[in-house]
């Protein structure tokens, strides 16, 4: 793996939750959240990562960071397997990696002021001693646009999209070079999910970062990632460039994603083909057989409902699973 | 902020007219009919608006026969037929089902069919498909836009998602603070915005069809306390083209086109 | 659009909140009358014990032959028992003990409480299990019989009284601790802090106890009402602490009931000094509750004041 350019590798990741039922918490099924998925992430691009709901995003970003243990599978971080660290060494490695998360008011805990929350991770990884750090918290409010006399405020004293960048601050905080942003503005009002997105987007660029973007909102995937993975049921469906992805979408379910999405202008909406995709999506407890999308595909066909398709080579770097490409 | 569209005809203001009678002046009574067989609302949250230990059936066929008067046997066979409308397959079995075992798309369906129960002739969806993804918002979106023409029903779609209004409204109301900032067709709001805060709202979302080398525009500043608005115009201290004047002075709706009205004393100014 | 006057247009306002106790202070004296009486009465109970060498005009166990059986007079304002001590001073130094009693039991209480609800209810799993099976264990006893057997083991005496009250109840609040840290563990800052790389010592000392604090503080208040209690069943019974100390539920026992038809103020001071400190600690306990329980606070931030309010005409329905 060493001489390419990838930060992160994750092969072949699995990660079933177990299904327990009875008194004695017998194990009955698995979901399977995540099922077998590799990818890689270059340093200093953002990979957006799309997908309906459950269908395993928020896993495979805390796969990633092992707060989930995979129940299969490596993830290489600069070649180093965090699969394998424990204890003290996971907990150091940590600092290379941080999450952002969706919900700006449950993410910060109530009882800790704006400045220690953005403090504690200098103190965790010993980087500065306990309540020695209010000069870099200050540092660290201005660069994401909040004032620094504000680090005396409680969480709730603060409006959602000032939490979120408390939160930014706080991922930020350790000087990481690798950040997952789950969801970092759904729960944001419209005008200010444009300031927190234009702030993460000058942030990579001041500071050199790595995302890996999860989002379901797919135009604001497109306006931050440099490539996109789309993901159903668990298993990837499509890897391609995000201008590529956008322009030229190859899986069926990818197309059908993007023709759901109306643009904000009647005029460029109007001339675009629309496809309705039926039902819902299945269980992930029980997955259809073969590829997974196959019953609510239009193209569908035997092969798709008896064997799963593999991901094959379409284009410069973009990478489909279909087995009618 | 809220962006009301709707096709034909309710007025907001002082009076809330809805064909011919003020809506604000008559009695309770009168209003429970009007509510119950000429207006029906959508929720957000379809799981907090169903009752979770009664059967779908149940509760669609209670609702047809306090509004149509059926018995309970027609009732019951009308409760299918209005789960077929929606799009529930195996209606028949599904229908003695309880709300919790319908996915949430599936029970935003029930509400509609629920709304329709009383035949309305206006439907409000309030942010009906926030909580759902974006290929089952097509599929519900589709849904109301079928049953709209089929029934000739009157909607109004109360949302943030500028999309969605692009693709299924035809009127628009653009909302700041508690009023109207501007309304016109579909087309002339997102093709001629004369309201400062409309052009802000649409060119700070990431749009599809544009690539990541458009720089979003940002509204600074949050929305406002609605206990303590701004005076003059409630959008001056985010507003780039904010004069002296609107911070003193109300603006109202003017008429800036055709069918299009704008409460800005720059809308001139507005330029996309 | 200069993205630098960003901060300046927040409308967040600048009030600073006054620390944790202070501002529950604050809210108990203005949102609490009956809980503000309780809390009275508790500081009463408290001065008066911490005082009572002060306050009383004789000796606890200071007997006065010639006064035996008097009834309330100049001498002895609530009258003498039946060796003639001063019911007054008995009273006085009693709640000198009641007030060890619930500080110190609800102490014990709190601290066994708050161990094993974190470390039960934030490891889970295995040791949850275990942990559980155990306290349900100590639950199916009935409490007296807990008491009583563990009493006649270690004799009478204040210091066993304390430690045996503490130990149980503690055992048993540890459920109520247990379920708020299950509580806490939903919320998406522990994960927060677990992804920063903080150590299971810092999450549960830093971000578990701190928002587990209401719960404590609440149990802390109802727990030394229900320790005075248990402490006067004990003492009634014999089993408590040893005469001549004077204990309120001692006092109504033995001479207080022989002699309850001759001098009935000997049960009735007793009986009424443990009623009004009993009932004064449960309303303060209550207006506690009232006052922590997060269902029913608001403070979520911005939206939380602004509840989502149907038009007039629609809510009436
Ligand atoms: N801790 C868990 N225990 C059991 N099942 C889980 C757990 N976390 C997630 N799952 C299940 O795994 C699947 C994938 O969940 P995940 O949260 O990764 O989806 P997601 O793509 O992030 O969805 P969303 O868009 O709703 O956030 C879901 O079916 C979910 O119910
Ligand atoms: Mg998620």
């Amino acid at each position: 793996m060493a001489g390419n350019n990838h930060l992160i590798d994750v092969e072949n990741l699995v990660m079933y939750f177990p299904v327990t039922a009875g008194v004695l918490r017998r194990k009955v099924a698995d979901v399977k959240a995540v099922d077998d998925v590799s990818f890689f992430i270059k340093k200093g691009e953002t990979l957006g990562l799309v997908g309906e709901s459950g269908c395993g995003k928020t896993t495979t970003g805390r796969c990633i960071l092992q707060l989930y243990k995979a129940t299969a599978g490596k993830v290489l971080f600069e070649g180093k397997d965090l699969c394998t660290l424990h204890g003290e060494n996971l907990r150091r490695a940590r600092r290379n990696m941080q999450l952002i998360f969706q919900d700006p008011y449950a993410s910060l805990n109530p009882r800790m002021t704006a400045g220690d929350i953005v403090g504690e991770p200098m103190v965790v990884h010993g980087l500065v001693k306990s309540g020695e750090y209010k000069e870099q918290v200050a540092q660290l409010l201005r660069m994401v646009e909040l004032e620094p006399r504000m680090a005396v405020r409680y969480p709730h004293e603060f409006s959602g999209g000032q939490r979120q960048r408390l939160g930014i601050a706080r991922a930020l905080s350790v000087r990481p070079s690798f950040i997952v942003c789950d969801e970092p503005v759904s729960a944001l009002d419209v005008s200010i999910q444009a300031q927190v997105i234009s702030l993460l987007m000058r942030l990579r660029e001041e500071l050199h970062l790595t995302y890996l973007f999860i989002a379901h909102d797919l135009s604001v995937v497109r306006h931050i990632s440099d490539r996109v993975v789309v993901m159903y049921l668990g298993k990837l469906m499509e890897i391609a460039d995000s201008d590529e992805l956008y322009a030229n979408p190859v899986h069926p379910y990818t197309q059908a994603l993007l023709s759901a999405v109306p643009i904000p202008d009647p005029e460029v909406d109007r001339q675009r083909k629309r496809i309705l995709l039926t039902g819902d999506v299945p269980s992930p407890v029980n997955p259809p057989s073969g590829c997974h999308f196959h019953p609510r595909c239009q193209r569908t066909g035997d092969e798709c409902r008896e064997q799963e398709p593999e991901l094959k080579l379409v284009g410069n770097e973009h990478w489909v699973a279909c087995h009618r490409v | 902020m809220r962006l009301i569209p709707y096709p034909p005809g309710v007025i907001v203001g002082g009076e809330v007219i809805f064909k011919g009678q003020d809506l604000l002046q008559i009695s309770e009574e009168e209003m429970r009919h009007i509510r119950g067989n000429n207006i029906a609302m959508i929720f957000q949250e379809p799981t907090t608006s169903l009752n979770p230990v009664i059967t779908v059936k149940v509760q669609l066929s209670e609702s047809l026969a306090l509004h149509r008067g059926l018995d309970k046997e027609t009732a019951g066979q009308e409760a299918v037929k209005l789960l077929k409308l929606v799009g529930i397959p195996d209606a028949e079995r599904r229908v003695e089902d309880y709300p919790y075992q319908f996915s949430g798309g599936m029970q935003q369906r029930i509400m509609i069919a629920m709304a329709l129960s009383c035949n309305p002739e206006l439907l409000i969806a309030d942010e009906p498909t926030t909580s759902v993804d974006v290929t089952v918002q097509a599929q519900l979106l589709e849904l109301i836009n079928n049953l709209r023409t089929q029934f000739g029903t009157a909607v109004i779609i109360i949302t943030h998602n500028l999309g969605l209004v692009a693709r299924y409204v035809d009127r628009v109301n653009v909302m700041y603070a508690g009023r109207m900032v501007e309304t016109g067709s579909t087309e002339v709001i997102y093709g001629q915005p004369k309201h400062p805060y409309t052009l802000g709202l649409m060119t700070s979302v990431p749009r599809l069809d544009l690539g990541r080398k458009r720089k979003l525009s940002v509204i600074e500043g949050l929305p406002p306390n609605l206990a303590r608005l701004p005076t003059g115009c409630a959008f001056h201290p985010r507003c780039y083209l904010a004069i002296d004047r609107c911070s003193k002075e109300r603006p109202e709706l003017e008429e800036v086109g055709e069918n299009h009205y704008s409460a800005c004393f720059r809308s001139q100014d507005v330029k996309k | 659009m200069a993205s630098a006057s960003v901060a300046t247009t927040y409308t967040v306002q600048e009030k600073k909140r006054p620390p944790f106790l202070v501002d529950l202070f604050l809210r108990l004296v203005r949102e609490k009358p009956l809980g503000t009486v309780g809390g009275v009465v508790v500081i009463i109970l408290f001065l008066t014990g911490v005082f009572a060498d002060v306050l009383a005009p004789y000796g606890y166990n200071e007997i006065v032959l010639a006064d035996r059986l008097s009834p309330p007079s100049a001498r002895h304002i609530l009258g003498a028992d039946n060796l003639g001590r001063d019911l007054l001073s008995r009273i006085i130094y009693g709640a000198r003990i009641s007030m060890y009693v619930g500080l110190a039991g609800s102490a014990i209480d709190v601290a066994i409480a708050t161990f094993i609800g974190l470390i039960s209810g934030f490891f889970g799993g295995k040791t949850d299990i275990t942990i559980q099976r155990f306290v349900d264990a100590w639950l199916c006893f009935p409490s007296l019989f807990i008491y009583l057997t563990v009493m006649a083991i270690l004799g009478p005496g204040l210091i066993q009284v304390i430690m045996v009250l503490g130990v149980s109840s503690g055992i048993r609040s540890s459920r109520t601790v247990r379920s708020a840290v299950i509580g806490i563990k939903e919320n998406v800052y522990l994960e927060a802090a677990k992804a920063i790389g903080a150590q299971n010592r810092r999450i549960l000392t830093r971000h578990i106890l701190p928002n587990v604090m209401a719960p404590i503080i609440i149990i802390f208040t109802i727990a030394m009402g229900g320790m005075i209690l248990q402490e006067s069943t004990l003492s009634f019974l014999g089993f408590g602490i040893p005469p001549p100390i004077p204990s309120w539920g001692g006092m109504l026992s033995g001479s207080g009931r022989t002699y309850m038809l001759q001098a009935p103020w000997m049960a009735l001071w007793p009986g009424l000094a443990l009623a009004i400190v009993v009932y004064g600690i449960n309303m303060l306990g209550d207006a506690m509750r009232d006052l922590l329980d997060p269902r029913l606070r608001g403070g979520l931030g911005r939206y939380s004041g602004v509840k989502r309010k149907m038009p007039k005409q629609l809510s009436q329905a």
